[in-house]
């Protein structure tokens, strides 16, 4: 594989493949560093991989499955000529001109880079997360509802893709308590109503998980109420948590500036970082949105931007 | 060319894994688990490399939920690696080629 590049990629969810749709499409012959397998959303296509039926992205008015959907995007950076390596980068060196992008031991130079390294699930923080995940703690609800048919599980937080966990895993599951911190939810009107009106979903206000029961698998998980103090064990065999995500950044840490949450600054109106010829897009920058599409446009702008810069680089004298 | 990956069933699972003479890698899966299908092409492309070395298997474990009960699989992706008829690692979610690789190098015999 060649490893001068004019455009590398680091991150393939629906920023960093639209901003190989794009590059390729304006022949840049981009490299995307997409990522290795697991089962959490860090893995190739991102976040996307572990949802079911995607409602809001335009132009499926009859919904797509997110894994379908993702490689739907791969398939078309990749009719264009997009490059893929199926590995995490390592290391960058953003400080030499090529940029120096690693993955192990191999070296890719390139003139631009865009980051769209995404964000990963929050765990709880428990010293019992180790010993159980696998065992009847879960980061992917679509793999594995199927195992506690019949059972009563929980899910923690209080967001969007806690109630779509909670809401597919009545699939399976009699009963599923949502346990949240606080006594409102984050999550869109619509997937409120429809957790609010299943009657398989109960939830427990004001509750954080403070402890994990079970040795070879989970037996229960410890809740406290945020406002008495007081714990019990509320006895459930699956525990899936969906309480937030956090900017994949380590790769760029002391590089690129972030905010204070941790998130990768651009320019207004721009994806561009604090090194010029570095573009930032997609959930690594944004906080706020954080929308499939939101992603995908923000992938957009960062190949154009690139394009521009890596034009006006060649026409200018150095 | 390697045998390639064999696909399990209760029926051959005792026979084709417990009694085997090498090292036995059982994926199991499911059609509808997105890190699963991702993982597959890894798992046949390590069939190819290690030839004879050690056997990749799979169990689907909508056709066998009695063999995922059997070894406690509540997740899946979820690799097991049998030797001489007892499983001697677990590794729960999918994974990338190099660190499989890593973690089946104590199993493979050492042809270096």
């Amino acid at each position: 594989m060649n490893t001068a590049r004019n455009v590398v990629i680091v991150g393939s969810g629906p920023a960093g493949l639209t901003a190989a749709i794009y590059a390729a499409r304006a022949n840049l012959a981009p490299l995307v560093i997409e990522g290795e397998p697991s089962s959490t959303s860090d893995q190739p296509g991102g976040q996307l991989m572990l949802t079911t039926d995607v409602e809001n992205f335009p132009g499926f008015p009859d919904g797509i499955m997110g894994p379908e959907l993702m490689q739907n995007f791969r398939r078309q950076a990749e009719r264009f000529g997009a490059e893929f390596l199926t590995e995490k980068a390592t290391k960058v060196d953003l400080a030499v001109r090529p940029f120096r992008i690693w993955v192990r031991d191999t070296m890719y130079e390139s003139d631009a880079v865009i980051v769209s390294t995404g964000a990963r699930s929050l765990m709880l923080g428990l010293e019992a997360e180790t010993r159980l995940i696998g065992h009847g703690l879960s980061t992917c609800a679509t793999c594995d509802g199927f195992f506690f048919r019949g059972q009563h599980i929980a899910v923690v937080g209080g967001g969007d893709s806690a109630l779509e966990e909670a809401t597919f895993l009545t699939r399976f599951a009699d009963k599923v308590t949502v346990i949240h911190r606080r006594d409102e939810l984050r999550a869109s009107k619509i997937m409120q109503d429809r957790a609010f009106a299943n009657p398989k979903i109960e939830f427990l206000w004001n509750t954080v998980v403070s402890d994990l029961v079970g040795q070879e698998k989970l037996e229960g998980a410890v809740v406290q109420d945020a406002l008495t103090g007081a714990t019990r064990t509320l006895p459930v065999t699956g525990l899936f948590v969906a309480i937030g995500h956090r900017p994949n950044t380590d790769l760029f840490a002391g590089i690129l500036d972030t905010d204070e949450a941790g998130y990768l600054v651009t320019r207004p109106r721009s994806t561009a970082t604090n090194i010029e010829g570095v573009f930032a897009c997609g959930d690594v920058q944004d906080h706020t949105y954080r929308q499939a599409v939101t992603a995908a446009g923000s992938g957009c702008m960062a190949s154009i931007d690139a394009e521009r810069w890596l034009e006006a680089q060649h026409s200018s004298p150095t | 060319m390697a045998a390639g990956i064999v696909n399990l069933s209760t029926s051959t699972f005792d026979e084709r894994v417990l009694s085997s003479d090498t090292p036995v890698v059982v994926d199991f899966w499911a059609e509808w688990c997105g890190p699963c299908k991702s993982i597959a092409p890894i798992l046949g492309e390590i069939a190819d490399e290690l030839g004879e070395q050690i056997t990749v298997a799979k169990v689907n474990v909508d056709d066998n939920p009695d063999l995922a009960m059997r070894y406690n699989v509540m997740s899946i992706p979820t690799l097991l690696v049998f030797s001489g008829g007892e499983v001697h690692k677990r590794l729960v979610g999918a994974k990338g080629k190099s660190h499989l690789l890593q973690e089946l190098d104590e199993f493979l015999v050492s042809s270096r």
